[in-house]
């Protein structure tokens, strides 16, 4: 969950915006010298890039930067970092401070595996034997 | 049951805060109503009619006495005295006001619960077979895995914000108790050939406007695979699920429109995960875990199994008493023990409501007679899963005296009703008092005994809470230029053995008005006695035999104010 995020006011362009009616895997042959892909949530409610980004990383192993752009609000940080998302361009209304903050409270970490920790918690413990 | 570890423990505790700086933000000015309001679903707080709504959720249906006693706790210190059991075995409040909220939150985590996710465009509470773990007629307890899905699908990141919301229940017995056709996600444990475990997964069941019977897409599914399997299930929906339309958003929509190609596309995702999604990021269960799990949900201390008691031993010769061993008691996997079903379908009480006195008293005689173990069924009741037979007459005297013992599960008072448009923002009629009318007429045990089983289920709008569309009869409540109605359907069925397989019920004409619903219920009674070809055949098997003819004339018949619509 401590994957660094980085906030970015949309000034700097992405290699590439897929939309998010697109299927991940007809750009997945693509992706070699793509740097950066931009994933868009026309209304934060609309869920469909968090699967867009999760693909991208864990099946297509890009490793470049994957941006939420859109109607992107504090709120969304824990799943956005969880699925893969590195870049965020909050919705101008957004406070930051409040999207920091929104990244800490589950220390403890979550039950099914993400981008970032792949194993389910209950693989985890078994790793550790607890 | 499970017992929640220290992560558990820390993990409602930290959505607790998570939503306290959410309801915070949102009275400070700095979250807008909009915004807040898909947060505060999503921890069971909808707003309605005349405060929030809180959706407490009873994971799988059960219960443990000190939980009843701080939903108890809660109704008497937040809210105005009761709460409302639902037929997807939550608890609902209806009067807390938003500002106590977190609070709320905050005792409910005391105690291992929370409302994630009983509201909102989730995976919402899984329901499973009430009688599970203690039903003989079961394949495997599916517990351990509604266990395993609540983790999974709690705070999924990927599957957070879906087109609408999603429901699993799971059926580990012969006969399908938890109503799996109906579920977007209905799951089946069976055995296969070779005698190993899995699943039958249907999807695309659901009421609403379109009521659909979900298709089994997959015969069998090794248990180990089930999460890998939903996870594809999900993401396909996720990406395909209409978001234009509400009306159309839910999964079955897709699975209709698409077809074989629905089914094709879920396998190919399923496989890709498998093979492509390395570095243990499947989520395949292990032996392991579902051992660990399984744990939790072993034959609690105490109780075992012991010889029958002597028939002499429980006879008390009050026909109620005899009627009630026959209605709300049912059969148990152990010798000498028994599970009862505390009635929620009493005289001047809504189906499914229950005082703050009455959860506590529930909970006395959990703890008295049932290893501090209740259930909740899908047609709100609650059941004590662990009585000793020896101990019935007993348990008897002690649930008449708390108002529990009405001799009438499965019959016509049993009726499954949502809170209606007395509470409900989303509805259109008000529900409650169509089945209070209907419950008056049907006051008398002999008559009822006669009826026999039937299912007659009520909804106050085409959500449908009050699961009209399975119901033998059907009422749904409609609105006409600012007046209720209701439509009244027949031969639906919720896919337990009585009923047959899944189905909606049909409509039979032009709605009624609501004086006119408990005499068409009356007159539809009467068509079935004098159609009825012995009075072993039921309800349900004579509208199948006969048709839904001779009833809907039965119906016309009583007509008063719609007359000259019919």
């Amino acid at each position: 969950m401590s994957a660094p995020v980085r906030f970015v006011d949309g000034s700097a362009p992405v290699d590439l915006v897929l939309a998010n009616d697109a299927a991940v895997a007809s750009i997945a042959a693509d992706l070699g010298g793509v740097a950066s892909i931009g994933l868009v949530f026309p209304k934060w409610t609309d869920g469909r890039a968090y699967s867009q980004a999760r693909l991208l990383r864990t099946r297509h192993r890009f490793a470049g930067e994957i941006r939420a752009t859109g109607d992107v609000i504090a709120d969304m940080m824990p799943m956005l970092v969880r699925c893969g998302f590195d870049a965020v361009q909050l919705r101008a209304d957004q406070s930051q401070a409040v999207a920091e903050r929104a990244l800490a409270f589950f220390p403890q970490g979550h039950y099914q595996g993400d981008v970032h920790e792949p194993l389910p918690r209950f693989a985890r413990r078994t790793e550790v034997g607890a | 049951m499970y017992r929640y570890d220290t992560f558990d423990r820390d993990f409602v505790h930290a959505r607790a805060r998570q939503f306290r700086d959410q309801l915070e933000r949102h009275l400070a000015g700095e979250l807008s109503a909009d915004d807040f309001g898909h947060m505060r679903r999503q921890n069971g707080w909808y707003v309605q009619r005349h405060a929030p709504m809180a959706r407490v959720a009873i994971p799988y249906g059960t219960l443990a006495s000190e939980q009843l006693r701080t939903l108890a706790r809660i109704a008497r210190d937040f809210d105005r005295g009761y709460g409302h059991f639902t037929t997807r075995t939550n608890l609902q409040f209806n009067w807390i006001p938003l500002e106590r909220a977190a609070d709320v939150m905050d005792a409910l985590a005391e105690v291992g619960m929370h409302g994630i996710q009983t509201c909102g465009n989730c995976i919402r509470n899984i329901t499973a077979d009430a009688f599970a773990g203690v039903a003989p007629d079961e394949v495997a307890d599916p517990r351990p895995f509604c266990e395993i899905m609540r983790q999974w699908s709690s705070l999924h990141p990927e599957f957070a914000a879906l087109p609408r919301k999603f429901k699993i229940a799971v059926n580990g017995a012969l006969e399908d108790r938890a109503a799996t056709g109906w579920y977007d996600v209905g799951l089946q444990l069976v055995r296969n050939d070779a005698g190993e475990l899995g699943f039958e997964v249907r999807v695309g069941g659901g009421m609403g406007r379109t009521p659909m019977i979900g298709p089994v897409i997959r015969e069998f599914l090794p248990w180990q695979q089930l999460l890998a399997y939903l996870e594809a299930v999900l993401r396909v929906y996720n990406e395909y699920g209409r978001r234009d339309n509400i009306w159309k958003a839910r999964i079955k929509i897709i699975v209709k429109a698409f077809g074989a190609e629905f089914t094709r596309n879920v396998e190919d995702e399923f496989a890709a995960i498998l093979r492509d999604d390395g570095d243990g990021l499947a989520p395949l269960i292990t032996e392991e875990e579902l051992a660990r799990v399984s744990a939790h949900f072993g034959t609690p201390p105490g109780v075992r199994e012991e010889p029958e008691p002597a028939l002499d031993a429980q006879i008390d010769t009050a026909p109620a008493y005899r009627r009630w061993l026959e209605r709300n008691v049912h059969a148990h996997r152990l010798s000498g023990r028994r599970a009862v079903t505390l009635s929620l379908k009493r005289a001047g009480q809504a189906p499914g409501d229950a005082t703050d006195a009455q959860m506590d008293a529930a909970a006395d005689l959990a703890d008295r007679f049932s290893a501090g173990e209740l259930r909740v069924t899908h047609q709100q009741n609650l059941v004590l899963p662990w009585v000793r037979a020896a101990e019935l007459h007993a348990l008897w005297l002690q649930a008449r005296a708390v108002g529990f013992a009405t001799p009438n599960i499965g019959l016509l008072t049993d009726m499954i009703c949502c809170p209606g448009g007395d509470v409900c923002s989303l509805a259109n009629a008000r529900s409650i008092p169509v089945s209070a009318h209907i419950a008056e007429r049907f006051a008398d045990l002999d008559e009822l005994h006669d009826i026999g089983d039937i299912a007659v289920n009520i909804s106050g709008c085409i959500n449908s809470c009050g699961h009209h569309h399975s119901g033998h009869i059907g009422v749904l409540g409609v609105d006409k230029d600012g007046k209720e109605w209701y439509q009244v359907s027949l031969g639906g069925a919720d896919g337990s053995t009585l009923g047959g397989p899944a189905v909606p019920g049909r409509i039979i004409g032009p709605s009624f008005a609501a004086d006119e619903v408990p005499d068409v219920v009356e007159a539809l009674i009467d068509a079935y006695r004098a159609e009825r070809s012995a009075p072993s055949e039921r309800f349900i098997e004579t509208v199948r035999r006969v048709g839904v003819e001779p009833f809907k004339a039965a119906a016309d018949g009583v007509r008063r104010t719609t007359a000259l619509h019919a």
